[in-house]
């Protein structure tokens, strides 16, 4: 099937999403995503941050669609004319839906121990504006322990709901789900019920933002510190294909191995992630591709001086203080 | 007086009974249509009488019948929303409790038309009085042989069962319907696929409001064609009016779509005119989720000529002056309204009813109404009527299901036709009378 998107025509095949297509294309053209996961059957749909503009239908049935659409949930049709990036209401509205994941998020980036592999935190970034123009106090959420590993801050959560695709996807059992309802809809267990099985550290890998975190991790380093590396083990629970995360010798961390679009290639059992600490558990492969744009890859860059002045430009742009030069 | 074909009987004592019902010329149209016709036949009635669906979006409902997947071997449902929770909207309330065999009359001729054996009656939860009345008249129905199996010696068989909701106004949302239905949490799907290939357990499924499904009984009686010369345009046959606000007479009534709203909010037959000889100042035309419309517009269209009560005409103008029938929820406010606080209300409702699932709506409808309490507290400024302006657009069309419009086209159309009064608050010059809200939050605290 051919699709246009954003003026560049891509050959794909039947039942491939629009979001799908245009990550083919590249990151360019492909809009971003906080609770899409490819790994995940039925996920997406949610944040709206994917929205693309339809300006053609299909070849058979040319009309544009009326509204945005979320890219990731929409299949492709024959002929069928996509405008994401070209689309000035499309960039304008993804701003807004940005500004609304924002406005209750606690913005804890500092302590939070996801920081530098946020999704939100890039979007924030990439599509939002340096100012809030929210008055009122945020959402705020008591802490549940759900658990042994697994750290629930809800309070940072955007509601992706990956996290319960996943346990409904990789488990047998479902513990936890969505309480409530509206902006007071929460993640949480049923009765304080903790999630215990093989696979419930996915969870973590899963969620876009610092919500679920890794207790084993917790507060120990920031990610940018620590050099990520593919390794491997021979497990019997999952394919052993993992990403630790070093502090010299040290490992400190264990996830599963993402792809360019953050999304974990393939989901890891709990007994990789929590209990092989050391790196005699490991066959270790080599360093972990990371793009360079990314945080975690600035303590890698030799020419650190040229890119601390690519992002102060970047931040003038957005009209952010130089802080550099404080009054 | 106009003609009346839904009830015309509601005033006959126990209409309700089967027994009363059956004497006043009811399940005629099921032993016409079992007997006398093929299920095509009576779609193409439907087809040819014009229909629109009754719930609010005004979707001709023979062609969404049309629009059924019929695959062989695979089960098809009949699910009938009475989930009615619009604010202002009280009709199909009335309709059930009146004469509960309406309704179910409906129901089988219906399912007769799209070959589906087994129907669903979603009533909302705070409608459980209602619930029991239509339980009663369904097992009525079951003990007289009007459901169950082979309905009139035919090979018809069908069973009808009541399910309550947990009241959640989402659920007004068909697909969030069925998911509740299914026993799920009431969030809407994503669609595609529509129910009408995948609804309810993945199998075809049509979803009509309380008041269509009643409308098949007359058109079946009286043949589409004849349904059709009543009202004007693809405006056809009659509406149930749920008249509430400053009006003398406020009830449900059924109107011959295409009379004025002049005639409708003045006149002695409906709602008698606005109480205390005070002034229209405006009104909400199909329940809280449409745009509001000053008394001028409310009136006569942009065009000059004068409003009618049809699809076509409220709409006229488009959302700049005009509005929408929607599901026939027609609030009249007279000149002492504060639109502000009447907007406070109707924000807070969808703050209170968003199911949460997608992020634009979840936040920012909390955010509106955090913005609108400030008018009523007194605190808000000027540049608070562009950010609430601004929000509803971030909102609007980009969540998954209507919830998100419903929300935001009150809060457009308030701002847009009344932003004088918004200033005025900001300004200092007026303040919203919240005394209501103070006596009410003493009688919670009592």
């Amino acid at each position: 099937m051919k699709v246009t998107i954003d003026g560049i025509e891509i050959d794909v095949p039947k039942g491939t999403t629009i979001l799908e297509a245009a990550r083919m294309i590249g990151p360019d053209v492909a809009p971003p995503t906080m609770c899409y996961h490819s790994k995940l059957k039925t996920s997406g749909g949610y944040c709206r941050t994917c929205i693309v503009k339809v300006t053609q239908g299909s070849a058979a049935n040319p009309t544009p669609m009326p509204k945005p659409v979320a890219s990731c949930r929409t299949e492709v049709m024959e002929g069928m004319v996509v405008e994401n990036t070209i689309n000035k209401e499309i960039l304008e509205a993804r701003k807004g839906v940005v500004e609304l994941l924002l406005i209750n998020h606690p913005l804890d980036c500092p302590v939070c121990d996801q920081a530098g592999e946020c999704h939100l935190q890039d979007l924030g970034y990439s599509h939002g504006a340096a100012t809030t123009r929210y008055e009122f106090p945020r959402r705020e959420f008591e802490r549940i322990d759900i658990g042994k590993y697994v750290q629930l801050h809800m309070t940072r959560c955007i509601m992706c709901f990956r996290c319960v695709k996943v346990a409904d996807q990789l488990t047998d059992n479902r513990v936890h789900g969505v309480m409530h309802r509206g902006d007071a809809a929460e993640i949480s267990t049923y009765i304080e019920n903790v999630i215990e099985n093989e696979m419930s550290g996915n969870v973590i890998d899963v969620c876009p933002v610092g919500a679920l975190t890794d207790k084993t991790f917790r507060f120990k380093s920031r990610v940018w510190f620590t050099k990520p590396v593919e390794a491997s083990c021979d497990c019997k629970k999952c394919s052993g294909k993992v990403r630790l995360w070093m502090k010299g010798e040290e490992v400190l961390r264990v996830t599963a191995r993402k792809d360019q679009w953050g999304e974990a290639i393939e989901f890891i059992c709990n007994e990789c992630r929590f209990e092989k600490k050391n790196t005699a558990d490991w066959k270790i492969e080599g360093p972990s591709p990371i793009h360079k744009s990314s945080v975690i890859s600035q303590n890698h860059y030799t020419n650190l001086n040229e890119l601390k002045v690519q992002v102060m430009k970047q931040q003038k742009a957005l009209g952010f203080m130089d802080i550099n030069k404080r009054p | 007086m106009g003609r009346k074909l839904l009830i015309h009987n509601d005033k006959v004592p126990n209409i309700h009974t089967l027994e009363v019902y059956r004497a006043n010329g009811g399940y005629a149209s099921v032993e016409k249509a079992l007997k006398t016709m093929q299920p095509d036949q009576v779609t193409d009635e439907v087809k040819k009488s014009g229909l629109r669906g009754r719930g609010g979006a005004g979707f001709p409902t023979g062609m969404k019948w049309g629009f059924l997947a019929k695959p062989e071997g695979v089960n098809r449902y009949l699910v009938c929303n009475a989930d009615e929770s619009e604010p202002g909207t009280f009709k199909d309330r009335y309709l059930m409790e009146k004469i509960p065999h309406a309704l179910i009359e409906g129901m089988i001729t219906s399912s007769y038309a799209l070959g589906a054996k087994t129907s669903y009656i979603y009533i909302r939860g705070e409608y459980f009085y209602v619930a029991r009345i239509v339980e009663a008249a369904i097992a009525e129905a079951y003990a007289a042989g009007w459901l169950g199996k082979n309905i009139l010696g035919t090979d018809f068989s069908h069973d009808c069962y009541v399910q309550v909701g947990g009241g959640a106004y989402i659920c007004g949302e068909e697909t969030a319907l069925l998911e509740s239905l299914e026993g799920k949490r009431g969030n809407p799907r994503i669609k595609p696929p529509f129910p009408a290939v995948a609804g309810l357990w993945g199998c075809p499924t049509v979803v009509n409001n309380v008041e269509t499904i009643a409308a098949v009984v007359p058109i079946v009686n009286m043949g589409g064609e004849e349904y059709a010369k009543i009202g004007i345009g693809k405006s056809t046959g009659t509406k149930l009016i749920s008249a509430s606000g400053h009006i003398n007479k406020p009830g449900v009534y059924e109107i011959e779509l295409g009379i004025t709203v002049e005639e409708f909010i003045f006149s002695e037959e409906y709602c008698g005119g606005i109480r205390n000889g005070k002034k229209l100042k405006a009104i909400v035309a199909g329940g809280s989720s449409v745009p509001i419309l000053p008394a001028a517009l409310a009136l006569t269209t942009a065009k000059g000529e004068p409003r009618l009560m049809t699809y076509e005409s409220l709409a006229d103008g488009g959302f700049l002056t005009g509005t929408m029938l929607g599901s026939g929820g027609f609030i009249v406010m007279d000149e002492d309204t504060s639109i502000v606080k009447n907007l406070f209300t109707f924000s807070r409702f969808y703050h209170h009813e968003s199911c949460g699932q997608c992020s634009p709506c979840r936040e920012g409808t909390g955010w509106m109404e955090k913005i609108l309490q400030k008018f009523l507290n007194g605190t808000a400024n000027e540049s608070d009527v562009d950010l609430l302006w601004d929000i509803q657009s971030k909102i609007e069309g980009k969540t998954i299901c209507p919830l998100g419009e419903a929300a935001a086209w009150p809060v457009a159309a308030a701002i847009r036709h009344f932003k004088h009064e918004f200033i005025e608050i900001a300004q200092k010059k007026k303040f919203v009378d919240i005394s209501h809200y103070d006596r009410l939050n003493k009688l919670v605290k009592a």
